[in-house]
C-alpha cells in the first residue's frame, strides 16, 4: 500500500514538473496542483495507517497517526489560497495582454541585447555586427 | 520572561485585523502599524537582553509540552535577527509613509506589511519544523500581495515568477517535512535532533542535502538564485528594499538553524556549501556588473552576499559561524539602506536606469552622502561594517586553511566595488545621457535640500547611521554573535532546553 502510494506521488511530481516547465499559465497552475497534491500525499504516507483516530472507536495501538493529516490539512488550505491568489494573477495578466503565456523580462531582454550603459562596448558590438549583418529584434 | 516569546508574533497579527478595520482612514492604518511596530522592536530588545543574559527562553503554546504541543524558542541567534527585523520593519514603513505613490494608493498595504512583520518573527522564533513551514507561507503570501499591490503588466509577469518558485519550494518544503516525520516521528526542532542522531548516516547526509535545496531556493543560492533578480527590482522601492533586507536572510536563518541542528558533524556538508557559497558570491557580482538599473545591481548583490553568509557556515567552526552572524547583521542592514536610498534615487531621478539619471551629486548632494556610506561598506573598505563582516568571515577562512573561497571572496570583494563605483559615476557624476526615449518613467520631481521627501530621507540616514554603529560597536557584537555561534555548535543546551524545562 505504501509502495502504492509512494508511486502516486511520484507520478504526480513527475507530471506536474513537465507541465511547470511548459510557456502557458494555466498549465504551469495545474502542474503546480498536481505537485502540491504529490507533496500532501507524501505527508499522509509518512504516518502509520489503521482505524479513524478518534476515542473511543478503536484500540490506540490500532489507530492511525493523526498528525500527519492535521498537517496536510494545514498544506492544503495554505496551497488553496496561494493557488487561488496565483489564478486571480493569471486572470489579471490575461486582462492585460490578452494571451496566457509567461513574457520574458524586460531587463534580461535589454541586456541580452547589449542596450546597457557601457556605450562605448556596445559601439563596438554593434559596429562588429553591422559588419556582417543587422542586430536581431527581439 | 517567556510569555514575551509570542507577542512579536501576535501583535503584527492583531495589528493587520485593526488596519482593515480602519481601511475607510489611512491616518488611523499609519498610526497602528507604526505603533504595533515600535512595540515589536523594544519587545524584541527586551527578549534579546534577557536572553543573552538568562539564556534562551521557551514558550509553548496552549501550554502542551513540548514534543506535543508548538513551541516557540528565542535563543541569541533569533533574538538578534528579530531586533534587526522590528529595526528594519520599521524604518521601512517610515518611509513608505513618506514616499508618494507606494502606500497611499492601497488600503491592503498597511495589513500586509503588518503580517509580513508576522511571518518574519514567526519564522526566527520557532522551534517545530511544521510551523516553520507555516510561518514562512505567512510571510511570503504577504510578500505576494505586497509584490503585485497596484496589478502593473510587468509587476504580474514577475510576481508571477516568483510565486511559482516559492510555492514549488513549499512543495518540496512538505515533501522534506514528510520524510523527516516518517524518519523520526516528529515535527519538533529540537525532538527531531535528538531522534536524527540514531538514523543511518545515509538518511541524514540526504536530510540535511534536501533541506538545503528547500531553504537554498529561498535565500537565493546558486543555482537556485534566479528568480530573484526578476522580481524584486519589480515592486515598490520600500517593498523591496525590506524584501532584500528580510526575506532571503529568513532562508539564511533557517539553513543555518537546521543544518546545525539537527545534523551531527559527519552528515554536514561543509565542502559543498563552501562550493556553493563561491559560486553564488562570483555568479551574483557578475550578474551585477553586467546591469544598469540601479535596483537590478543591487538585486544580483543579495544573490553575491548571499555566499558570504554560506561561506561562513560552510566552515562549521565557531569563528565562521560568528562570521557568518556578524555578517548577517552588517548585511541586513546596509542592504535595505541601499535600496532605499535606490528609491530616493529614483524619486528625484524618475528612473534608476544608470543611463537616464546623471549629475547628481550636484542636485541632490544629501543622497551621495547617503548612498556613499553603505555603498563602501557592502563593498568591504575600512572602516565600515562590511569591512568588519568580511575581515571576520576572512580570518575564519584563512583559520580553517580554506584558501580557495577565501581567495575567491576577496575577488568578489573587489568587483562589487567595481559596480558600486559604477552606480556611483553613472548616477552622481556622469551628466544626464538622454531623456528622450522614456518608456514608463515617471519624469524628474524637484527635491528639496534633502534629496527627497523628510520622511523618506530620515529613515535612510537612520539607517546609516545605524550600520556606522555597528563598525563602531563592533567588539561588543563580535562577542555577542560569537556567544550566538557558540550555542549553535552545541545544540544539546537547546535540545534539554525545550524538552526538558
Amino acid at each position: 500500500m505504501t509502495v502504492l502510494l509512494a508511486a502516486t506521488a511520484a507520478a504526480l511530481f513527475a507530471i506536474g514538473t513537465y507541465l511547470i516547465l511548459q510557456r502557458q499559465l494555466s498549465r504551469i497552475i495545474i502542474g503546480l496542483g498536481l505537485i502540491t497534491h504529490g507533496a500532501n500525499l507524501l505527508l499522509i504516507t509518512s504516518g502509520r495507517r489503521g482505524r479513524a483516530p478518534l476515542v473511543g472507536e478503536a484500540d490506540p495501538s490500532l489507530m492511525s497517526d493523526p498528525l500527519p493529516q492535521a498537517l496536510a490539512l494545514t498544506a492544503i488550505v495554505i496551497t488553496f489560497a496561494v493557488t487561488t491568489l496565483l489564478l486571480a494573477l493569471a486572470y489579471r495578466s490575461w486582462l492585460l495582454t490578452s494571451d496566457d503565456d509567461v513574457e520574458d523580462d524586460v531587463g534580461d531582454r535589454s541586456v541580452a541585447r547589449g542596450t546597457g550603459p557601457d556605450h562605448e562596448l556596445r559601439d563596438q558590438m554593434e559596429s562588429m555586427v553591422a559588419g556582417e549583418d543587422e542586430p536581431v529584434e527581439t | 520572561m517567556s510569555w514575551l516569546v509570542p507577542v512579536p508574533v501576535v501583535l503584527p497579527l492583531i495589528g493587520a485585523a485593526l488596519a482593515v478595520l480602519v481601511g475607510r482612514s489611512r491616518a488611523a492604518q499609519r498610526v497602528i502599524s507604526c505603533v504595533i511596530l515600535t512595540v515589536t522592536l523594544v519587545v524584541s530588545v527586551v527578549i534579546l537582553v534577557e536572553v543573552d543574559s538568562n539564556g534562551a527562553m521557551v514558550a509553548h503554546s496552549g501550554g502542551w509540552p513540548a514534543p506535543l504541543g508548538i513551541s516557540l524558542v528565542a535563543d541569541r541567534l533569533s533574538a538578534i535577527l528579530l531586533v534587526l527585523a522590528s529595526t528594519m520593519l520599521l524604518a521601512v514603513l517610515i518611509y513608505a509613509i513618506g514616499e508618494p505613490g507606494a502606500e497611499r494608493n492601497h488600503v491592503g498595504f498597511q495589513s500586509a506589511y503588518l503580517v509580513l512583520a508576522a511571518g518574519v518573527s514567526a519564522s526566527f522564533l520557532t522551534g517545530d519544523l511544521f510551523n516553520l513551514f507555516v510561518a514562512f507561507e505567512v510571510m511570503l503570501t504577504a510578500s505576494y500581495v505586497l509584490l503585485t499591490l497596484g496589478g502593473r503588466a510587468e509587476q504580474i509577469r514577475s510576481g508571477m515568477t516568483y510565486i511559482v518558485i516559492s510555492l514549488v519550494a513549499s512543495s518540496l518544503f512538505i515533501t522534506a517535512l514528510a520524510l523527516i516525520y516518517a524518519a523520526t516521528g516528529t515535527v519538533n526542532m529540537a525532538h527531531i535532533a535528538e531522534r536524527m542522531a540514531d538514523l543511518p548516516l545515509g538518511i541524514t547526509s540526504a536530510f540535511a542535502l534536501l533541506l538545503i535545496v528547500v531553504f537554498g531556493i529561498k535565500a537565493a543560492l546558486f543555482p537556485l538564485f534566479f528568480w530573484l533578480p526578476d522580481s524584486y527590482p519589480i515592486a515598490p522601492s520600500p517593498i523591496t528594499a525590506v524584501f532584500a533586507g528580510l526575506l532571503t536572510k529568513v532562508g539564511i536563518y533557517a539553513i543555518i538553524r537546521t543544518q546545525t541542528l539537527f545534523f551531527p558533524p559527519e552528515s554536514q556538508h561543509g565542502t559543498l556549501l563552501l562550493v556553493v557559497a563561491a559560486l553564488t558570491m562570483a555568479v551574483g557580482v557578475l550578474g551585477a556588473i553586467a546591469q544598469d538599473d540601479v535596483k537590478r545591481i543591487l538585486s544580483f548583490h543579495i544573490v553575491s552576499q548571499i555566499g558570504y553568509m554560506v561561506m561562513g557556515l560552510g566552515l562549521f567552526t565557531l569563528a565562521g559561524i560568528t562570521g557568518a552572524i556578524f555578517y548577517i547583521v552588517h548585511h541586513i542592514v546596509v542592504k535595505t539602506t541601499l535600496f532605499l536610498v535606490g528609491g530616493l534615487i529614483e524619486h528625484a531621478g524618475g528612473s534608476s536606469r544608470l543611463t537616464r539619471v546623471g549629475g547628481m551629486v550636484r542636485t541632490a548632494p544629501a543622497l551621495a552622502v547617503l548612498f556613499l556610506i553603505p555603498a563602501l561598506s557592502l563593498a568591504g573598505i575600512p572602516p565600515f561594517s562590511g569591512f568588519l563582516a568580511k575581515l571576520a568571515l576572512v580570518d575564519a577562512g584563512l583559520g580553517a586553511s580554506e584558501w580557495a573561497v577565501v581567495a575567491v571572496s576577496l575577488v568578489v570583494s573587489l568587483l562589487t566595488l567595481f559596480s558600486m563605483m559604477k552606480i556611483w559615476a553613472g548616477v552622481f557624476w556622469n551628466p544626464v545621457e538622454d531623456h528622450s526615449d522614456d518608456e514608463y518613467d515617471a519624469p524628474p520631481l524637484p527635491v528639496g535640500r534633502l534629496g527627497g521627501p523628510p520622511f523618506m530621507v530620515l529613515p535612510t540616514a537612520a539607517l546609516v547611521v545605524c550600520s556606522l554603529a555597528i563598525s563602531v560597536g563592533a567588539g561588543p557584537l563580535y562577542d555577542l554573535a560569537e556567544r550566538a555561534a557558540s550555542d549553535l555548535l552545541h545544540p544539546a543546551a537547546y535540545i534539554d532546553q525545550v524538552l526538558r524545562p
